[in-house]
């Protein structure tokens, strides 16, 4: 066997590993004294059952070993010998801890240092210990029955492939096709069928027939040739062959069935049916016993090996993902559940979709650029061409919806992790918190989900250690002691919106903008209405803990969280009740992959800006624009005034229009809800944009969130209007003449401007 | 004069350790297949440079840049390479000699470096050489020059002309470091 097909397999069980460890994980966190789901535990020490049979595949022996000895106590709880209480719930949590460390060792091929597992092991059979006066690492557990075959489903279903394949690799003789034991609930018919030689000429055609008993089952098909005449003799009108079939259907399948399938030839043919039920079985061969035995040999590690000799079908039955919460045991011993359905769900590598999005998104230019031609062309002449193209635009888009749905995960991947999260902040910080979580199911691309964690965990952690009250302080003031934190997401007009509400104390305004004041992040004295104040907590360097606390108090979380949000395009905001709590609304687009923008153009340029931020644009009158010092202008927008920045003067683009009202201004607004007035040439049009990253091959530019390539084949770049807005920042203190010169020594004293910003 | 004198023990250091870089080049892309190496050159001005030419993926034809905001005048800009996006550097404005003029026969040496896809601009293309190692002398002392010392990594005499051997790693990385010092990208993006 090849050494790299092997490490493929190997792959596969981390991969899977993984996700099994993060089952367990959850179903451990949901384990509570008290009100035991048992469906829970069964799935639990599946999980970790899983692990340990395909680690002994692999033969990773202290893994196996370890897993073993967390295997032993779950099956203790799930025998209800051992009692579920917090002390015990922690140990396994560390156990999965452990158990992951392990796995981490093994995928990096390293052994793990010694004594990794033995504290974690030695908690563990503390529990065994009040459970089982001998306790032995080498005593199998004891196996309930009724759940042997869900084990050995699981077993097929999660490693079915992998270990499959390293057995028949291991076997030289290649595995037989159908074992000769019938499983249970099945029947096995024997049908010789031989039609008269005239069969044909009644224009009755026997594979039809031969199709619908496979239909009805397994079916073997042997063809006998033994009648047919040497090619001379041969009348090419007349059949002269026969068959014998060895049929395997469901118990249901009745001799009614089969007599059905040969009712219009049943003149024309000799028919012999017979039926062999399970029961007065023939002995099952080797294979099949060893199939057979291999639950009860569960705890050795080998025996995973063994499992998948089971009939090829069972491999492929159940979706490899989490197994499913109700894990009901199957009906008994009903192998019927194996033969019919393939699996649902397939494991792709990532690399393959997004080659395949960007496939999609270099369809998307060639679509546009075709559709640009078109509109050259005189018209109404070329009618079909042009209805030709209205389809394939219809069709990319669609095309464009699917792949971007490979990519969707829901985002409980990320929700899930926070219980734990909650759980060790409760912890902390001596509070009781209820973690609510709610619509799990949201689906969002799978870059959205992964950039999801940091900005979370700060804001449950902020939730937790500011927002919450301490549970006297709750019960004083008449809340319920535990505090809750309810985070949910939903699809809202194109985005995902995420909320982090807490019921505590709210943000405390007085505090909030004296500490600012003292960090000179606010003017004193300056008149700011709640909601600025509220914001304030996103601005760099603010904290309100008293004392720097391991949580949060460094002053780096919010305005990391805001950093982290709006470089996926999103936008963070934040609503606060004294007494009441806070909400925290994340709203972030479904993909980062394309944009709705509108293009704009400057000079010869030309620039991309996401709708998500524009506003209006606007031909401004002379009356409506007014100079303030340093040239720094502003103009009355529907009664507001708003600051123009010239996006040539802060590109240093040549040839553009330079006065407002020959040119136009696109009012944008940035996540943080101040507006702008962008200069520019003119507005191209809006077009749905792939967004392509500048920083691959080259590196971040400021005022540049990304770079597209438009219709033409040329490359236009993404605005990022919060950066332009930095950057005309001092570009409005700065007296120079904008040049591509000045930006530079301007940009370096960047960090002090923003600490002194007024939000 | 201080200049210089900081300058020569880098030049002195670089000639050795340029010798040590070419040997693992050949090392891993020569294993025991000779030593002679091939570089692809080309012209800017009366000058003559030289690339690797496992560093080239391929040479393409001018097509106009899109600019790129506030950058020296020896970043082009970025053009589409079959979908993906990468920057154009001008040779001639890199060592200082102003921006090329483009016209349809100049030529754009597409190369990689590491994991970056980069273009540079050049006049053009003029022949590949088989060079070995024994026939790479090392840089002089150039302190006033157009051309940073740092940047060669050798030079080659092909018949009565001079060959430049660039040094593209340092070519890129040079203009890599400069500039993200800024402030902005500075900043953690994610922590």
């Amino acid at each position: 066997m090849p050494v790299d097909d092997l490490s493929r397999f190997k792959q596969t069980y981390f991969d899977e590993s993984a996700e099994l460890l993060a089952v367990a994980e959850a179903g451990l966190l949901r384990l509570a004294p008290g009100g035991v789901d048992m469906d829970e535990v069964n799935a639990i020490f599946r999980a970790v059952h899983s692990i340990k049979g395909g680690g002994g595949a692999f033969g990773f022996g202290e893994l196996v070993a370890f897993a073993h000895e967390f295997e032993t106590v779950m099956d203790g709880v799930r025998n209800a010998d051992i009692p579920v209480t917090t002390g015990l719930v922690d140990t396994l949590i560390r156990a999965n801890d452990v158990l992951a460390q392990m796995l981490s060792y093994a995928a990096d091929g390293t052994e793990a240092p010694a004594g990794t597992t033995d504290d974690t092991v030695a908690a563990l059979r503390r529990f065994l210990g009040k459970a089982d006066p001998a306790p032995g690492a080498a005593a199998p557990p004891p196996e309930p029955a009724a759940l042997l075959p869900d084990d050995e489903d699981d077993e097929a279903g999660i490693f079915g492939d992998a270990l499959a394949a390293i057995q028949a690799a291991r076997d030289d003789r290649p595995a037989a096709a159908l074992p000769g034991a019938i499983p249970d609930g099945k029947v096995r018919w024997t049908i010789v069928f031989r039609p008269k030689a005239e069969l044909l000429l009644s224009g009755n055609e026997p594979t039809y027939m031969l199709r619908a008993l496979r239909r009805l089952g397994e079916a073997e098909i042997v063809c006998h040739l033994d009648r047919l005449p040497s090619l001379r003799d041969l009348d090419a009108e007349l059949l002269h062959l026969s068959w014998t079939v060895t049929l395997l259907a469901d118990a249901g399948v009745d001799r009614a069935r089969i007599d059905d399938v040969f009712e219009f030839v049943a003149d024309d043919c000799d028919i012999r049916i017979s039926a062999e039920a399970p029961p007065p079985a023939v002995i099952p061969p080797a294979e099949a016993v060893s199939a057979n035995a291999a639950p009860a040999n569960l705890p050795e590690p080998a025996a995973p090996t063994a499992a998948p000799a089971a009939p090829p079908a069972a491999t492929t039955s159940s979706p490899s993902g989490p197994p499913p919460g109700g894990a009901k045991p199957k009906a008994n011993g009903n192998g019927g559940d194996h033969a019919g359905p393939t699996t649902h769900t397939i494991r792709v590598d990532l690399d393959k979709i997004d080659r395949l999005v960007n496939m999609v998104g270099e369809m998307v230019i060639t679509q546009a650029m075709i559709a640009e031609h078109l509109r050259d062309l005189p018209p109404g002449q070329f009618q079909e061409l042009r209805e030709g193209l209205e389809g394939l635009a219809q069709h990319t888009r669609e095309l464009r919806e699917s792949v971007m749905s490979i990519r969707a995960q829901p985002v409980s991947s990320v929700f899930s992790r926070m219980p734990r999260l909650v759980r060790e902040c409760a912890a902390a910080t001596g509070k009781e918190v209820m973690l609510v979580t709610s619509g799990e199911t949201t689906e969002v691309d799978k870059t959205v989900v992964e950039n999801l964690v940091d900005p979370l965990t700060h804001m449950i952690r902020n939730s937790i250690d500011h927002g919450l009250e301490g549970p006297d302080e709750r019960e004083r003031i008449g809340k319920p002691r535990a505090g809750t934190v309810h985070l949910s997401a939903a699809h809202r007009s194109g985005r995902i919106v995420i909320e982090v509400t807490d019921d505590g104390r709210g943000i405390n305004r007085a505090k909030v903008l004296s500490k600012a004041i003292e960090k000179g992040l606010v003017q004193p004295g300056a008149s700011l209405s709640d909601e600025e104040i509220d914001h304030l907590i996103f601005l760099p360097g603010f904290s309100t803990a008293d004392q720097v606390s391991n949580l949060s108090g460094r002053g780096v979380g919010m305005d990391v969280v805001r950093r982290n949000i709006s470089s996926l395009g999103g936008r963070i905001g934040v609503y606060s009740a004294p007494g009441e709590g806070s909400r925290f609304v994340l709203s972030l687009p479904l993909t980062l992959a394309v944009l709705d923008g509108m293009v704009i153009s400057v000079g010869e340029e030309r620039f991309v800006l996401p709708l998500t931020n524009i506003v209006e644009s606007l031909r401004p009158k002379p009356a409506d624009l007014h100079g303030l010092v340093n040239k720094c202008d502003v103009m009355m927008a529907r009664g507001e005034y708003v600051r123009l920045v010239h996006l040539h003067r802060l590109f240093g683009i040549p040839r553009a229009i330079d006065d407002a009202t020959r040119g136009l201004v696109v009012l944008v607004e940035t996540e943080d809800g101040s507006r702008l007035g962008l200069v520019v040439d003119e507005v191209l049009g809006q077009q749905q944009v792939v967004i392509k990253s500048l920083e691959a091959n080259f590196r971040r530019l400021d005022g540049v969130a990304a770079a597209t390539i438009l219709g033409d084949g040329r490359v236009a770049l993404i605005l990022d209007v919060a950066g332009l807005r930095e950057m005309s920042r001092h570009s409005g203190t700065t007296t120079t003449a904008p040049t591509t010169t000045s930006a530079l020594p301007a940009l370096q004293d960047q960090a002090d401007q923003r600490q002194r910003q007024p939000v | 004069m201080s200049s210089s004198t900081a300058i020569a023990p880098v030049g002195g250091s670089r000639s050795a350790s340029s010798g040590d870089g070419r040997t693992d080049l050949q090392a891993l892309n020569n294993a025991g297949n000779g030593t002679e190496e091939q570089y692809v050159t080309f012209t800017v001005g009366a000058e003559e440079y030289g690339v690797n030419i496992l560093a080239v993926r391929e040479i393409r034809g001018w097509t106009p840049e899109s600019r790129l905001p506030n950058l020296p005048d020896y970043v082009r800009g970025v053009i589409n390479l079959r979908g993906i996006i990468i920057p154009i550097f001008d040779l001639r404005a890199r060592f200082g000699g102003g921006m090329t003029q483009v016209t349809k026969r100049h030529v754009v040496v597409v190369m990689q470096v590491g994991e970056r896809t980069r273009g540079i601009l050049v006049d053009a293309i003029s022949d590949i050489l088989a060079i070995g190692p024994d026939a790479i002398k090392p840089p002089p002392d150039v302190d006033s020059g157009l051309i940073d010392a740092e940047y060669l990594s050798g030079l080659y005499t092909a018949d009565d002309r001079m060959v430049t051997l660039l040094n593209v790693d340092k070519l890129f990385a040079g203009e890599h470091v400069d500039h993200e010092a800024t402030p902005r990208a500075a900043l953690p993006e994610q922590t």
